[in-house]
């Protein structure tokens, strides 16, 4: 790669040097590749080539009907499978005109609001032990882990659930999983404050942290960054906040922001967002009545339950109909989007009237993040490039698709 | 799609109160407005809403492209824009002929748009006049095609 820049050595003009990171190294949190170019080390300019994880989600989705097209969105976002899922559930149910029984809505955010710590872990772990700090790497994931085991107690599976259906959820929760998650929650606030310990006045974690990868709010939205990475900059952008889903409005948490605009305030709005969703899950659970429909009734479109199934002939029609031709939602497009753990992930989905989506967009946070890697780490040392990267928190699955 | 209303917008009143021209359509559906614009007058527009204090439509969300293949016009492009300090959404929608589809960048006005324009020239075919570095971005640069076409196979080709 050749580069027309010059810089002033010692021993004269030469050229910068071009130094390719990745796809292929364990701090580009995936396959990602960044072409750095470099004076000694400070970087130049810095331009993240991806597609590598590029496998045409978008497009498989149009030869599927909407009900098959869950199980690909698991696959996007992979570390918070469970937003996916209800981002593309709501825009669907939307674009139908369903509405989702209440009971179904609080579980939906107790899951996602587990989503969005798990998610958070990870990201804590990685971020951490990229600057060096291995310690807490193992611990976020001993409580992920515990996470996981929720999710395959209630939907089958550690990661790609799969578990929001259109209308609802797929299953009934087994009798006794608030138990479960009532432990885990129990137990959380003292791991957070762990992670707190090892990190948050630790100095060389500072050093590495603060005034490092500064964003101001202009710039920011200018770049349309959105989740921590805008709140960490001031702006109090929460979607969850500021046009509610699935009975969001009913909790009551708050909107955590920053004004450092840099690494460090991203990491304190992250632990801040993982102590309110413990907040939010404890409200849920109280919401959560022990019976109760745990998905909409909708002839036609929704299918009957197994019992009704297998004991009406009418349930039977449905059933058959349903899985085999599928449903047809009006025409028309929508615009659905979610607070995902990484921002604002966008749903557009254009339907034609048939059973499959004409289009399925997905607005991914990470993609329209990482276009701002280059304002974060330009004019500042490699070893901030890491730190970049970790901050903005991106999943390549997402910006990819 | 429902047919025309007043528009409840307040984008959508200022708009029209700026230029009558500037809106050739207006569609409601689930709550959400869109605006249809000519394809010539799109940097306005978008000028237009992001400057104006009123609105502050300053972040774009999305920009997302439906191909009506073989319908004609072929190219649905939706911006979809946000306003944070006044909670407001709204979608334009630009409609592209299907023969050399160009259209003018709105980089500057949105500097995010940089990507989301290289993803739909990469993915579609549309070119972008004015985009400061337009080229392919998750497909391989020597790639052939444009895959999310209509007329491009799901299973590519051999």
């Amino acid at each position: 790669m050749t580069t027309t820049k010059t810089i002033e050595t010692a021993a004269g003009p030469a050229q910068p040097m071009v130094l390719n990171m990745g796809p292929q190294h364990p701090s580009t949190h995936g396959v990602l590749r960044v072409v750095l170019e470099l004076d000694g080390e400070i970087v130049l300019s810095a331009k993240p080539d991806i597609g590598y994880l590029h496998t045409g989600i978008e497009k498989s989705c149009e030869s599927k009907t909407y009900s098959q097209c869950i199980t690909l969105t698991d696959r996007i976002d992979y570390l918070s499978p469970l937003s996916n899922n209800l981002g593309f559930c709501l825009a669907a149910e939307k674009l139908i005109g369903i509405e989702v029984p209440k009971r179904a809505q609080y579980i939906r955010v107790l899951l996602t609001e587990l989503t969005r710590i798990s998610s958070h872990l990870v990201w804590l772990g990685t971020h951490a032990i990229d600057l060096g700090a291995m310690t807490v790497f193992l611990y976020s994931f001993r409580e992920r882990e515990e996470i996981m085991k929720i999710y395959e107690y209630v939907s089958g599976q550690r990661m790609m659930t799969s578990y929001f259906r259109i209308g609802g959820l797929a299953l009934e929760p087994p009798p006794d999983w608030l138990d479960r998650v009532r432990r885990v929650v129990d137990a959380m606030p003292a791991h957070i404050d762990e992670y707190e310990t090892l990190l948050t006045e630790n100095r060389i974690w500072m050093a590495r942290t603060i005034g490092v990868g500064k964003l101001d709010a202009k710039q920011a939205i200018g770049l349309g960054v959105s989740g921590p990475l805008l709140r960490a900059s001031g702006v109090p952008y929460d979607i969850r906040k500021m046009f509610p889903y699935s009975s969001y409005d009913e909790f009551d948490f708050e909107i955590k922001t920053a004004t450092g605009g840099d690494c460090y305030a991203r990491y304190q709005v992250r632990v801040a967002e993982m102590r309110e969703s413990l907040k939010i899950i404890k409200q849920a659970m109280a919401k959560i009545e022990p019976t109760g429909p745990f998905r909409a009734e909708v002839q036609g479109i929704i299918p009957p339950s197994r019992e009704e199934m297998k004991t009406s002939i009418e349930g039977l029609i449905y059933h058959f109909k349903i899985f085999t031709e599928g449903f047809a939602p009006p025409p028309g497009e929508v615009y659905q989007s979610i607070e995902s753990p990484r921002g604002e992930l966008g749903i557009f989905m254009a339907s034609d009237g048939s059973a499959k989506p004409y289009r399925v967009h997905f607005r991914a946070p990470s993609f329209v993040n990482l276009q701002s890697l280059p304002a974060l780490c330009v004019g500042r040392l490699i070893a901030d490039v890491v730190a970049c990267i970790g901050t903005t928190d991106i999943v390549l699955g997402e910006v990819d698709r | 799609m429902e047919s025309q209303e007043i528009a409840k917008s307040p984008a959508v009143a200022k708009l029209q109160a700026w230029d009558k021209t500037a809106v050739a359509e207006v569609l409601e559906f689930r709550g959400e407005t869109t605006v249809v614009v000519p394809a010539n007058r799109i940097q306005a527009v978008a000028e237009f809403l992001a400057g104006d204090s009123a609105l502050c439509f300053t972040y774009l969300a999305d920009l997302t492209v439906v191909d009506r293949f073989p319908i004609e016009p072929r190219f649905e492009m939706n911006y979809q824009l946000l306003s944070i300090e006044k909670a407001l959404k709204v979608r334009l929608r630009v409609k592209l002929g299907g023969a050399d589809p160009s259209i003018q960048s709105v980089t500057g006005i949105w500097p995010t748009a940089n990507w989301h324009e290289r993803e739909v020239f990469d993915l579609f075919g549309i070119r972008f006049q004015g985009h400061p570095d337009l080229r392919r971005i998750l497909m391989p640069e020597e790639w052939e095609g444009h895959p999310l076409r209509k007329d491009y196979p799901v299973e590519g080709f051999r």
